[in-house]
């Protein structure tokens, strides 16, 4: 059984529905990259398996569970952990109470796991008292993620990780994603730079209009003629 | 020397009383403007509520012939504390818990926390009548007094001011360990910064949001009755002190309890100053100087009867110099 499956998934904001038949699955160690058009349904095919749509139709099963429709903060229950696109780090806090944040419902020791964060992402051990609003952007998407690993989830959906990030950031980015993956934390991630996310990808959804267009591995995504000249720019 | 201890009595003693209990009543405000995005005008009547459930506890024990080393209205107040407190959630979850969950508008529940204020209002007076008490009953009040060399008057401190800085200390202490340390109150600063990020951390918003109550509601629990301690229990005392609170929670800056702490105090004390009268201070200057000049026989900013201009006018300013107030808070 696949980790993430997603079947037939309809979705949306209230009365309006954007997602018309999502499929979707993610073996255990994968990285699954989203992309497609601005509107395409992405970054809400994430919301809706974290919880924060109204589901109408089809289901998400995780790791054996029916999650389709759970609230959002049961879902690190399950060990699923999510990045915003957004405002994703608790600006007045601390970046070690960032950390302490996203370890809010363990109740065990977690210092092992503070540590491993800290061996990952080297410059936040530096500026672990100083406020995480402080920070430069991709220190503070250091923070987003380390906070996110706080709960050793088993799957990290991330939500356009290089948004707004200058491209020297970018592929420092990707290689952070690829270091987290090698973890053994599968990642479900949306992304507007689409070759260089394809290039990192097991697997790739191409989602246009709320629906699948074409699912493949990443490399066949991106050798695929017509995926290209329509999704990738040529 | 007399003029100095004046001064301290009537100038820096008041100023820190009334700051004190606007502090109290301010960091309750701000964090559940924090926590729940709304401003809590019911927040003057949970005060008189607390002050109110003092005074049955206190009668009744009194009643019943009990008697300590502290006024009985003192040694309720834990109770009294979490009386209110328990209140205060029943309150959250029969008016704005509804309307938070139909995804109500802050302004709404602006509006539902006037009418509770009324309702509480009615309440109160329902049982307790118009009048106002005192919540000592046959106890002596105790006044300290520090001999000053050289004056021949005191400084004065009552027992229930006393009492008031201590719990006014105990409790801002307790608040900074609570919010910088525990697990919890780091889950209050998280909700306040960022609500949706928290939820998707996995932190239960109706846990921060029952602590929010239960810290503002003990909290004006506590400084209503200390409030009715010093001078005494009426019906309408949150009236006047919505206003004054209101003020130190924006001057301040709204949604920080650090700076609620120190808004409670500048209003405290700059409503003081306004209404002292600077002419004692001068007097001996003008002796000094061969009076030099003239000391008219009361020199005061505002007239006592206007205090209440004072927190409105600094409240003003504030909102159009510097809208976030002290401590770098949110802008209504």
């Amino acid at each position: 059984m696949s980790l993430l499956e997603i079947r037939n998934l309809h979705a949306g904001y209230g009365q309006m529905t954007i997602l018309k038949g999502i499929d979707m699955t993610l073996e255990a160690g994968e990285i699954g990259v989203i992309v497609g058009p601005n509107g395409a349904g992405k970054s809400t095919t994430l919301k809706a398996i974290f919880g924060m749509l109204n589901i109408t139709e089809g289901s998400i099963h995780f790791d054996g569970h029916d999650i389709t429709g759970i609230s959002p903060e049961k879902l690190a229950a399950h060990k699923i952990a999510m990045v915003p696109q957004e405002h994703n780090v608790f600006a007045t806090l601390t970046v070690h109470e960032n950390l302490e944040m996203g370890a809010y419902t363990r109740r065990d020791d977690y210092s092992r796991v503070m540590d491993e964060v800290y061996e990952i992402f080297p410059p936040l051990k530096d500026k672990r008292r100083q406020a995480a609003g402080e920070l430069s952007g991709g220190q503070r998407q250091m923070v987003a993620f380390g906070r996110a690993l706080m709960i050793e989830p088993k799957l990290i959906l991330l939500d356009e990780p290089t948004a707004g990030l200058s491209p020297m950031y970018m592929s420092e980015i990707f290689d952070r994603v690829i270091a987290i993956n090698k973890l053994g934390v599968t990642v479900a991630m949306v992304e507007q730079n689409a070759k260089q996310a394809l290039a990192i990808a097991h697997k790739g959804f191409v989602l246009a209009n709320g629906q699948n267009s074409y699912t493949d591995t990443g490399r066949a995504l991106l050798d695929n003629p017509e995926v290209a000249k329509s999704f990738l720019g040529g | 020397m007399n003029e100095l201890v004046f001064f301290i009595n009537k100038g820096i003693l008041a100023g820190a009383i009334i700051g004190s209990i606007y502090a109290l009543g301010a960091i309750g405000v701000t964090l559940i403007f924090g926590i729940l995005r709304f401003a809590h005008f019911a927040h003057g009547d949970m005060m008189t509520l607390g002050a109110f459930i003092a005074y049955v506890l206190a009668a009744a024990l009194a009643a019943a012939g009990f008697a300590g080393p502290l006024p009985i209205a003192m040694m309720v107040l834990p109770i009294v504390m979490i009386l209110t407190a328990g209140i205060s959630i029943g309150i959250d979850r029969t008016f704005y818990q509804p309307l938070r969950r139909s995804g109500a508008k802050g302004i709404v529940l602006v509006m539902a926390s006037i009418g509770v204020t009324l309702m509480l209002q009615g309440l109160i007076r329902l049982f307790a009548g118009p009048s106002s008490r005192e919540l000592y009953f046959n106890e002596p009040k105790d006044i300290f007094r520090i001999e000053v060399p050289g004056a021949n008057q005191m400084i004065t401190v009552t027992e229930p001011q006393l009492a008031l800085f201590i719990v006014t200390l105990i409790s801002v202490i307790a608040l900074h360990y609570f919010l910088s340390r525990s697990r919890l109150g780091k889950a209050m600063r998280a909700v306040s910064d960022n609500p949706s990020l928290a939820q998707v951390t996995g932190i239960s918003i109706e846990t921060v949001v029952r602590a929010t109550w239960i810290i503002g509601g003990g909290l004006a629990a506590l400084a209503g009755t200390m409030l009715a301690l010093d001078v005494s229990l009426k019906p309408d005392l949150s009236f006047n002190i919505l206003l004054p609170i209101f003020a130190a929670t924006i001057v301040g800056g709204i949604g920080q309890p650090y700076g609620a702490i120190a808004g409670g105090f500048v209003v405290g004390y700059a409503e003081t100053l306004a209404v002292f009268n600077w002419s004692v201070l001068l007097r001996p200057i003008a002796r000094w100087t061969d009076n030099a000049f003239e000391v008219p026989a009361s020199l005061a900013i505002v007239p006592t009867d206007y205090k209440l201009m004072v927190p409105f006018v600094l409240l003003i300013l504030i909102l159009i110099y510097r809208p976030t107030g002290i401590f770098k808070g949110r802008v209504l």
